[in-house]
């Protein structure tokens, strides 16, 4: 065992200053197992006093060697793994992956089915920033913010459990539409939810926004500018809430998110504070996306009629000879895509959330690789605890919305 | 391929000889090895690609030359532009000039695909194995490398399965 202690002590010894390496600072290990570091992230702090020094993230404790797995199923079977992601958004990592086969296939989904991918999709977004909220105020000590932000996204999870009979991991988007159609008292139940969400929000803000303790705690910490954002790939929140307007779902529209309309809320102190209130602004415009879909849901088949590809409907299957070879083919063999690899990019509560997808022409994927907001965002720890005390590490960890499943895989 | 992405692509073929592929509307550039931190730095600072989206790469194993890709995807974000480098090298020992100076997000990333495919990155300043355990043997993602399974233990071989769990650590 001393040995392993040894060389890694050796191994960081680059990136800690020279009054370390003297004892003139501490070398503290935060985590794996504390609880604000919001799952199994650990950062060695070297501090001064109080001061943090420096930051050394340390992540990998929860990787599972998803995409390894993925390359070892076929194109369907592989999709199931991506739920396990980031479990906060299991419906964006879904509809990534299916984009992505779908870029590469040339597959085209009908619109039905493209309006209620946007509708859960960003029900996924209002609930992860529900538990971000509910878990980061926490840790700064709001306590009732917690308990409320939980009931609320308990309805949500009840929203996805009568669609596809699971509350997480629901694998219900598939390549080229969605596993079946709504039920339906989903749009009843969808209108009933964003009808009494924003009486919600606004207790949200009557709870920390002129909260002394919180104010103190999040203006001015663990400040980031533009510039350093561009510089380190940090997307999402956190770019915004540093003065820049970028949104995938604007830049670069899919699944028809062009036909609605909302905006981008945009804060320029890059604080805590302001990466608090674009999140909040956030789910203002989520909820005015999710009216708008819901108002003119169309009707139709909610799966591309491309039989090569996509599995034909039960009722087909019991009646017609070719449904039944299709159904078998697809299921037992997979389909066969084009040789060839593409990016898709779509914006996850986090940031860019994108799938790389390279096929050599067999039913497996030959390599299949995400880009994940979190590890992107978590890279800038140190940039953000710099000079700061140690308490505000905690703040620091829950405004940038990190989840382990998403930065290990 | 549109018209900003064509006057990108064509100010970089003069300049570094380069081949360029489409498929489904991305345009993808074959770098070789020597020029692709020029590449990087003339993307971001005569064309405004200034964020470096993410570096990843692809083995072709049994394939030796080239084995692997390096996949490098790079964004204009006020231009909505995004163009993917791919990086040949071969089997042998693959190494390749980090980005990190162009761009300093490549740190975490080049970790990863050194973590996982085994490929060294010249010049970079922290190259250390970052999701796999730091004793960890070989690089999972290589194609050459088993996908494994956890072996059962019952009873009877509970033993035997604990020892060879036991042997690497040791």
């Amino acid at each position: 065992m001393t040995n392993i202690r040894e060389v890694s002590v050796d191994e960081l010894r680059h990136l800690v200053s020279e009054r370390a390496l003297q004892g003139e600072t501490m070398l503290l290990n935060m985590g794996p197992q504390h609880p604000s570091t919001h799952g199994v992230l650990r950062l060695l702090l070297e501090l001064d006093g109080e001061i943090v020094v420096n930051c050394i993230p340390d992540i990998g404790f929860l990787h599972t060697g998803v995409e390894k797995s993925m390359e070892s199923k076929t194109y369907q079977k592989a999709e199931v793994m991506t739920d396990r992601l980031d479990y906060l958004n299991p419906i964006g990592n879904n509809l990534v992956y299916c984009l992505a086969v779908e870029k590469l296939l040339d597959l085209d989904v009908p619109p039905r089915a493209q309006a209620i991918r946007v509708i859960l999709a960003e029900l996924t977004r209002i609930g992860s920033h529900l538990l971000w909220l509910g878990t980061s105020a926490l840790d700064l000590a709001a306590m009732s913010v917690f308990l409320y932000t939980m009931r609320e996204r308990e309805k949500i999870l009840d929203i996805f459990e009568m669609v596809s009979g699971q509350r997480m991991m629901t694998t219900y988007i598939r390549p080229g539409g969605l596993w079946r159609d709504v039920p339906v008292e989903f749009e009843d139940a969808v209108y009933k939810f964003i009808d009494e969400l924003p009486r919600e929000i606004e207790k949200y803000h009557d709870l920390l926004d002129e909260n002394e303790l919180f104010l103190d705690r999040t203006k001015g910490v663990a400040v980031i500018t533009k510039e350093e954002c561009l510089a380190y790939g940090v997307t999402g929140p956190v770019l915004r809430a540093a003065g820049m307007a970028y949104d995938i779902r604007k830049a670069i529209p899919y699944s028809g998110y062009d036909q609605y309309d909302f905006n981008i809320p945009t804060r320029t102190e890059g604080d805590v504070y302001a990466r608090y209130a674009v999140r909040m602004d956030e789910m203002d415009e989520s909820l005015k996306i999710i009216r708008q879909a819901l108002d003119k849901l169309p009707y139709g088949p909610v799966r591309s009629n491309n039989r090569k590809y996509v599995p034909p409907p039960r009722s087909e299957i019991g009646v017609s000879m070719e449904a039944l070879i299709h159904h078998f083919k697809l299921w037992t063999e997979g389909f066969y895509p084009p040789r060839g690899s593409v990016y898709v990019a779509t914006e996850s509560p986090r940031g860019e959330l994108g799938v790389f997808l390279e096929s050599d022409g067999s039913p497996k994927p030959y390599r299949v690789h995400y880009r994940t907001p979190t590890f992107a965002n978590l890279q800038v720890m140190p940039i953000l605890t710099r000079g700061q005390f140690i308490a505000d590490v905690v703040a620091a960890i829950g405004s940038i919305d990190i989840v382990l499943g998403d930065a290990d895989r | 391929m549109d018209e900003k992405m064509r006057t990108v692509v064509e100010g970089l073929q003069s300049r570094f000889n380069l081949d360029v592929q489409e498929f489904r509307g991305e345009v993808t550039l074959i770098v070789p090895p020597e020029h692709i931190v020029s590449v990087a730095q003339s993307l971001r600072d005569d064309y405004g690609f200034e964020q470096l989206v993410d570096v990843t790469a692809v083995d072709y194993f049994p394939q030796l030359e080239p084995r692997f890709h390096v996949v490098y995807h790079i964004r204009s974000l006020a231009q909505t532009l995004i163009i993917c480098l791919r990086v040949p090298l071969n089997g042998n020992y693959p190494s390749v000039s980090t980005v990190e100076k162009v761009y300093p997000g490549a740190n975490w990333y080049e970790r990863e695909v050194y973590d996982m495919f085994g490929i060294t990155f010249e010049g970079h300043s922290d190259l250390r194995r970052i999701l796999m355990p730091y004793d960890w043997q070989g690089h999972p993602l290589r194609k050459d490398y088993p996908l494994g399974y956890e072996e059962v233990q019952f009873s009877f071989n509970i033993d035997e399965v604990l020892k060879r769990k036991l042997r690497p650590q040791e």
